[in-house]
């Protein structure tokens, strides 16, 4: 392994494992703060036990995401110091807006985690609510850094050099809204169905039917929203790729051949050295129609583009496509939910209801890796599309693939550990969460 | 504009060596802990540290963001020379936050807290280890810019027997910060003692391991002396640490519980003023005498301006 194939791995590891935490610190807060407002209203002691349940949950994972943030925050300029030392400056406020949003996170999660029966209640519920408005935010802000690096601007590339640097432009560059949305949304998305997924098993199991239920009512709620949002989102993001890199977008659709009326291709195998794909489904005009609201318009074929300037196509596509698949089973299982939720009130306590929410528990985040592989792998060969190539970009440092390699190993442990965690907090429901069990006695542990 | 942001880097740092010392501190203090009381400086530990440990990452992460925002050739090339000890500071950083989470959020107590305990306390020994190694580098002179092989660019820009030394005494002022820091949330008798023994013991390892790091950096001809010792705020720094050392002793056998936060919190930052003053406005100094001053920002003064 290459030095320049190792830092990117790493990064690409470390990003995959951190996105999965982030998200989570994202969303969790506001099912949380859900759950805790029904007990507030309520006083249903399962209510509380369920908030609590779901806090501890976060609160493992949010220092997983907390340690993976900083570490990443090195990793930047440990992997690429040359595009630290040039787009530091430009692309860092959203750096810093995000520090603070983590501050206040950080700080509003201790007071939530300690502060049961010690405030005012309604004052605790806004520390979790506080928790997940800064958690959305450091969220946002760092997709808008992210989105610069597809999008640069706030500066003038000059003979090589980056003068007039405005981080206030640069930060709401022309991606952001776009990337920020659809990752948002996603984020809602994936958590929702890994969420419901875990109490829709649970629930089948047996125990703590009563507790599962209500934890998969507000999950499953939420889940099903953002799986219908997450189309159009996807849908204004496209649009925006489009315009701005429209050779991510053909690489997306490894549609090669500029041409009128392009057809939306689905599947299939990319045959990059004869530039055609195979075994695919092909909607004539549909590619045409989602890029310019019209289906006789001319999409750009990756030809249009010296090949040296040319993503890795097949993964892209790939990438892509399992986006799609996942995002569209979601938005089925959602419209099923819905149609039971108003028309078919019995559906909802049918074993395969909760059997198709647990087959789905990591649909969500599958589309969101892929989404982000589309992105990021798709803005190659530039770390800043159109101005630096990933290549300039890396560390003089040789021997990556060993950092690589411990690093894959820090990862892949810390999962495990994090499954086995996950595992034994849920076997734990009966005696500390739920007031309704028989075994159920928390002054005990 | 220039010196908000350099305070603000400052006042970062200042604040991660004190709060992220005491954190480390927690796993070091563990360690030295007896048999018998290992269980119970887990607890007090715990109780102290447990509520506000996330929040140091951000003085940790301010100061980087800072860096990289207002000084980016500063950060891209400590994270090149050093990228050694920087990815074992994080692998360090990534055991001991998530060691100390599990062992405290794991719902059932088995054997497993056993072996997060050993990896926490293992990691928290590492780390400041590697910032007192990763803090020398940048000022000693080891940091070889023309360097054109392996071992001398990224090997002996670190390693060297003052760095090491630094390291160790990193690790000291870790422990006493945190034994420190820890009085003031224990009850009993029993543990009040146990800690305050541990404060002292930590302050006398302060008191030798800083006088290793002089001797070898008279030793090893590191001007270290001399830049503290050339202006009078030198003297009176390095002075006012000295003396605050005796008082800190004093207040923990007079059980002036707030006054002892206090003072270590002084001495500490005396320390990082005497040592970062008499270089300023030089951040990183080379081997071959060339620096990198904080003052040298051509193009990213509209940054600069809005990060003040």
């Amino acid at each position: 392994m290459d030095d320049f194939i190792a830092a990117r791995s790493q990064m690409a590891l470390s990003l995959a494992f951190h996105i999965v935490f982030s998200c989570v610190g994202m969303v969790m807060p506001f099912m949380m703060a859900i759950a805790h407002y029904k007990y507030l209203k309520t006083n249903d002691a399962l209510y509380k036990g369920l908030t609590k349940a779901w806090s501890k949950g976060v609160a493992i994972l949010f220092a997983t995401g907390a340690v993976s943030g900083t570490m990443l925050s090195f990793e930047l300029g440990l992997l690429f110091p040359k595009f630290m030392e040039h787009a530091g400056p430009i692309f860092g406020m959203p750096f810093s807006l995000e520090g603070t949003a983590f501050f206040i996170e950080a700080i509003a999660l201790g007071f939530f985690l300690y502060g049961w029966d010690r405030f005012n209640k309604w004052f605790h519920w806004i520390c979790g609510v506080i928790v997940g408005i800064s958690g959305l935010s450091s969220g946002i802000l760092v997709v808008a850094a992210n989105a610069w690096m597809n999008s640069p601007s706030g500066f003038d590339y000059i003979n090589g050099e980056y003068l007039n640097i405005d981080p206030i432009k640069a930060m709401f560059n022309e991606a952001w809204f776009s990337q920020a949305l659809h990752m948002t949304i996603a984020a809602f998305c994936a958590t929702g169905f890994a969420v419901a997924g875990l109490h829709a098993y649970l629930i089948l199991k047996g125990k703590n039917i009563v507790f599962h239920k209500k934890a998969f009512k507000i999950s499953a709620t939420m889940a099903v929203i953002a799986a219908l949002l997450a189309p159009l989102s996807g849908d204004i993001s496209a649009k925006d790729v489009a315009q701005r890199q429209p050779i991510k977008l053909a690489a997306m659709e490894a549609h090669f051949e500029t041409e009128k009326s392009a057809p939306f291709v689905l599947g299939g195998i990319v045959d990059q050295a004869n530039e055609t794909v195979k075994y695919a489904i092909k909607i004539p005009g549909v590619l045409s129609f989602l890029v310019h609201s019209d289906f006789n318009q001319e999409v750009l074929g990756l030809n249009e583009f010296p090949k040296d300037e040319w993503p890795p196509v097949p993964i892209v596509h790939y990438a892509f496509q399992i986006m799609i698949i996942f995002g569209m089973l979601m938005m089925g299982i959602a419209v099923v939910y819905l149609f039971a939720r108003f028309f078919k009130k019995e559906w909802l306590n049918k074993r395969w209801m909760y059997q198709l929410f647990m087959v789905a528990t990591p649909f969500g985040y599958i589309a969101l890796e892929a989404g982000w592989t589309v992105t990021e792998v798709g803005r190659q060969p530039w770390i800043i599309y159109g101005i630096m190539r990933t290549v300039d970009a890396i560390t003089p440092m040789p021997g990556i693939q060993y950092s690589f390699y411990i690093f894959t190993l820090v990862f892949v442990s810390l999962s495990i550990v994090l499954v086995f965690l996950m595992n034994r907090q849920i076997q734990m429901v009966a005696q500390l969460y739920d007031p309704n069990d028989p075994n159920y006695n928390p002054e005990k542990h | 504009m220039i010196f908000v942001v350099i305070a603000f880097l400052w006042t970062a740092l200042g604040m991660y060596v004190i709060f992220g010392g005491a954190d480390f501190g927690a796993g070091i203090v563990e360690f030295f802990s007896s048999r018998d009381f290992k269980e119970k400086t887990q607890r007090i530990m715990y109780n102290s540290i447990g509520p506000i440990w996330e929040a140091n990452h951000m003085w940790l992460i301010i100061a980087i963001v800072i860096l990289f925002v207002g000084f980016p050739k500063i950060y891209a090339d400590l994270s090149n020379y050093l990228h050694i000890p920087l990815t074992i500071m994080l692998l360090g950083i990534i055991a001991r936050g998530t060691s100390f989470t599990f062992r405290n959020y794991d719902v059932i107590k088995d054997k497993w807290h056993n072996l997060y305990a050993h990896i926490f306390t293992f990691s928290s020994m590492v780390t400041p280890f590697f910032l007192g190694i990763i803090a020398a580098a940048t000022v000693s002179g080891t940091i070889d810019s023309n360097a054109t092989d392996f071992l001398s660019a990224y090997i002996f820009s670190w390693l060297s027997w003052f760095n090491v030394s630094v390291g160790i005494f990193t690790v000291a002022i870790c422990g006493m910060l945190a034994a420190v820091y820890s009085i003031y949330s224990v009850e009993n008798e029993e543990d009040t003692v146990h800690l305050r023994g541990l404060a002292k013991k930590f302050s006398v390892a302060i008191f030798i391991t800083g006088g290793i790091v002089f001797a070898v950096s008279i030793w090893k001809d590191v001007p270290l002396l001399r830049w503290i010792f050339s202006e009078w705020y030198g003297y009176v720094a390095v002075g006012l640490a000295t003396l605050s050392f005796i008082a800190l002793y004093y207040a923990i056998e007079k059980r002036y519980d707030i006054t002892i936060r206090i003072l270590a919190s002084f001495i500490v930052l005396m320390i990082l003023f005497a040592v970062s003053y008499s270089h300023f406005p030089n951040l990183v100094l080379f081997k071959d005498g060339t620096y990198l001053s904080v003052m040298d920002i051509q193009h990213s003064e509209k940054t600069i301006a809005l990060l003040g």
